[in-house]
């Protein structure tokens, strides 16, 4: 594969100034490497990101050093895991602007984090003939754990709808919101479209009526600066595996008052206070909603991972993914048959794509052998492409560590699919 | 020496796909079956008419990828006319020939124009692309109630 020149390259942004991306790059073990033997270019992040050193490293000294269970252990090596598990949540609550650490409940991932949401704090207060309210863009996640508790409440699911551009109806939604609506849940970031949704907004039009928002953050937290106080919402959800920390291990975010009052989500050991054949009481928060052994090193890994981030600097990779976005989009609409899909003028680290002629399958497997790691499908969003009239798209998701010399690599990788082809 | 792309998209799958032949709906088929690859969302419908244990006529309706296509062109190809158990043996060969399982000496071996699929086996996930019809064929030749699914 031949790298086509940039003749007109504009100049680097003061955004790649401040964001070193050598630097960063240098700290993931994974990105250097080669690939059917050429260097790998990684463009699928929005399905998960590579880890760096410092993650690598926490788990495995916490292994090495400090592995032991958590809570009630009155040994040494207990106190280590117990004080570097529930330092873990205080350094999450800092990174979500929590007001305490008993509203982050550590989850398998976000879509634990809705169901957990679906079956303690929904589904009680779920009558027949009430609403859930979500968008066309959301994640399977974000939706079936929703239709589940409607279908078994006799509710009703209703969904936001969006423009051919990928943008939530404001105006459908204020209208949407009503008197039987009892939860709103809605991505941040569209993990198919990478839409930025205007969350604040919608959380200020669901607190005038009363009604809870739950947001699903998957693809937020890893290229924006969170504050759930100032969002307002009442819940948030996130994945350690998509914000650089490993998979198996997720954050729930809940109003401290919400989750005194929901009940448990599941039952076992750590979530109880007495426990008799008679009666069993509650543990206090977060430990009511953490049934069993927690994913410790996880949870250790996963504070890693957001300090790493917030030492680069959300701010710095916002700006520099959003140079990289405004480059990719502009290199791809340079090549005639390529159709960029999702155009809000608000988005995030994602462009999908449609080739005139090929199947977003035959795309991969042609990146793919020149190293190019790219998405193909319907993302977990089959409403989503059923209403853009599209069975699947081809996607590149950016991450911090990405250049444009990768963007360069998959406008000629997407060149030569174009060949093959012709 | 043909790259390994190049031997994957050979002349003869584009021809397939651009062009498929023997695609749309069968107004008179007496077996139908739904096939669906979860991976990439892709549906096949396989139309059939069988008269005294011959494949009369197959059609095939659905959209999907280079590989799934022309595996779907190429099969009512070469299954028109043949009998039913003569199609499973074909299918047997051919699932042999894109799972690599087949003996060196063996592979591809009567399967004409289908060896252009020999290289698929170094594409494991490409693999459920290129079975997807046959799978929905057998689903129809069988009458099996339930969709095909390649999961």
């Amino acid at each position: 594969m031949t790298i086509a020149p940039a003749p007109d390259r504009p100049p680097a942004s003061p955004a790649d100034a401040r964001l070193d991306v050598a630097a960063v790059r240098a700290d993931f073990p994974a990105l250097h490497q080669q690939i059917h033997g050429r260097p790998l270019v990684y463009l699928d992040n929005a399905a998960t990101t590579q880890k760096p050193r410092a993650v690598i490293e926490a788990i495995r000294t916490y292994y090495e050093r400090d592995n032991s269970n958590v809570h009630r252990g009155v040994h040494e090596l207990s106190a280590r895991a117990t004080e570097a598990y529930e330092g873990a949540r205080r350094t999450i609550q800092r990174f979500l602007g929590a007001e305490r650490p008993e509203e982050i409940i550590f989850t398998r991932g976000t879509t634990e984090a809705i169901n957990l949401v679906a079956r303690s704090f929904v589904a009680p207060r779920l009558g027949a003939g009430d609403e859930v309210l979500i968008t066309a863009m959301e994640h399977h996640s974000n939706i079936v754990p929703w239709q589940i508790v409607c279908e078994e409440k006799g509710a009703r699911l209703r969904v936001v709808p969006i423009t051919d551009a990928g943008e939530l109806i404001l105006e459908a939604y204020e209208r949407l919101v009503g008197p039987r609506t009892k939860m709103i849940a809605v991505a941040h970031v569209s993990n198919a479209l990478g839409t930025i949704n205007p969350v604040g907004r919608m959380v200020r039009a669901a607190r005038e009526r009363g009604v809870p928002v739950l947001i699903d953050g998957a693809q937020a937290a890893p290229h924006m600066a969170l504050d759930v106080r100032e969002l307002g919402c009442d819940f948030y959800a996130f994945s350690g595996h998509k914000v650089f920390g490993p998979t198996g291990i997720g954050v729930l975010y809940g109003r401290r008052a919400l989750l005194e009052a929901m009940p448990p989500y599941q039952g076992g050991g750590d979530m109880i206070r007495t426990v008799s054949f008679e009666r069993t009481t509650w543990n206090d928060l977060p430990h009511k909603f953490e049934a069993g052994t927690p994913h410790i090193a996880g949870a250790i890994g996963l504070a890693e991972a957001v300090e790493y981030v917030s030492r680069v600097g959300l701010a710095a990779i916002a700006a520099h993914e959003h140079d990289l976005l405004e480059y990719a989009t502009a290199r791809l609409h340079e090549i005639p048959g390529v159709r960029v899909i999702g155009t809000a003028p608000e988005k995030a680290s994602v462009i999908s794509f449609t080739i005139d002629g090929i199947h977003p399958h035959d795309i991969g497997t042609i990146l793919d052998a020149g190293g190019i790691a790219i998405r193909a499908g319907h993302h977990c969003a089959q409403p989503l492409m059923a209403r853009l009239g599209l069975a699947a798209t081809a996607r590149a998701s950016l991450a911090l560590y990405n250049t444009r010399e990768d963007i360069d690599a998959l406008a000629a990788g997407i060149r030569r699919a174009i060949e093959v082809f012709r | 020496m043909m790259s390994d792309l190049d031997q994957l998209y050979q002349d003869l799958i584009l021809d397939h796909y651009k062009r498929p032949r023997n695609s749309g709906c069968l107004p008179h088929a007496d077996r139908r079956a739904e096939g669906h690859n979860p991976l990439c969302g892709d549906h096949v419908t396989v139309f059939l008419k069988v008269r005294d244990n011959v494949v009369e006529e197959v059609t095939f309706q659905g959209s999907g990828c280079a590989i799934s296509t022309a595996s779907a062109s190429m099969m009512t190809e070469i299954l028109k006319g043949r009998t039913l158990e003569e199609a499973k043996r074909i299918f047997e060969k051919f699932h042999a020939l894109v799972t690599g399982s087949a003996a060196e000496q063996d592979a591809g071996a009567d399967l004409g124009k289908l060896e252009v699929f020999s290289s698929i086996c170094r594409y494991p996930v490409r693999v459920k692309c290129a079975t997807l019809a046959w799978h929905t064929f057998k689903a129809a030749a069988e009458r099996q109630a339930a969709p095909v699914s390649t999961e």
